[in-house]
């Protein structure tokens, strides 16, 4: 079985020089890097919050954020990486914010490892998203990603969606690489679970 | 190797970050494990969908809009030690 590509975020080799002119006051350079990775913390940022006008304001924040704490990221993991982790705690922020009842933490390990085992073990359609078009599609895959634990939901988007390594990930939600691969394996199982309502052959075999 | 165990190198095994021995004991596993296949195979595919599909994509009226409102924020908000003349808020 092929390795999963997904590479999103790799620094190219003027990713510095941008930094580095941010830094010395160069708004033009910011704003490139804004250009850069805007769309990847707003989809990380409405994942997350699961509210568009929340994640618009975490597009906001976390950038500002960024742009005035730069003399502090000292270069030793990616901007882009640095720039998730801020992201991140905003969109937590605004969750918490907006869900007080609930506690919202990357930390909690839910439930015990029976949740993530398969049930659903039957054969998908070869192409099970032209059964839907597009709006019916993203409709399902939201809805589907919606329903997981806050901290299975983020990790499966950082590594996942964004293309973040598993050292990075773990970086930027300042979690263990253990913890990101425990949640990571029962994001996956679980998604899996819950879209196999949806992709699955019917039982004649025929999709 | 049992299912539980298959399970839990899932993720490395998508991953393709192990050893050739352990690579090698999953794909045994998988020639005569139908189930382990099917869960494996559409755990893929899940994970292919979610980051083709990208869902919450950024529409470019709301992006430009975005970014200049960042930008405003920026110069107001900030002093560049070294250019402290940018820093008038606004």
């Amino acid at each position: 079985m092929e390795a999963i590509e997904s590479k999103v975020g790799e620094p190219t080799s003027d990713e510095a020089a941008l930094v580095a002119a941010a830094k010395a006051g160069d708004i033009g350079a910011f704003e490139e890097l804004v250009k850069r990775y805007d769309r990847n913390v707003f989809r990380i940022a409405n994942h997350i919050t699961q509210n568009r006008e929340d994640a618009e304001d975490v597009v906001q924040d976390a950038f500002l954020k960024a742009y005035t704490n730069l003399g502090q990221f000292q270069g030793q993991s990616k901007f882009y990486t640095w720039l998730v982790r801020i992201a991140v705690n905003e969109a937590l922020m605004r969750l918490r914010r907006r869900r007080p009842e609930r506690m919202v933490s990357l930390d909690e390990d839910i439930k015990t490892e029976e949740d993530s085992m398969p049930r659903e073990v039957a054969d998908w359609s070869p192409n099970p998203e032209q059964q839907y078009n597009q709006a019916e599609l993203k409709d399902i895959l939201g809805k589907t990603i919606q329903g997981l634990p806050t901290g299975f939901r983020t990790v499966f988007v950082l590594r996942d969606v964004e293309g973040l390594s598993t050292e990075e990930t773990a970086e930027a939600l300042d979690l263990s690489v253990p913890a990101v691969k425990s949640r990571l394996l029962r994001a996956r199982l679980q998604l899996r679970e819950r879209l196999s309502k949806y992709f699955k052959r019917d039982g004649d075999g025929k999709p | 190797m049992t299912c539980s165990e298959f399970l839990q190198e899932l993720t490395d095994y998508l991953d393709q970050s192990m050893d050739a021995r352990t690579k090698a004991e999953l794909e045994d596993h998988l020639q005569w494990c139908h189930n382990c296949y099917v869960v494996c195979d559409t755990t893929k595919r899940t994970i292919e969908i979610y980051r083709d599909s990208k869902i919450y994509e950024l529409p470019d009226d709301l992006r430009v809009r975005l970014r200049s409102a960042i930008i405003e924020k920026c110069k107001g908000a900030h002093a560049q030690p070294s250019e402290p003349s940018k820093s008038e808020p606004k």
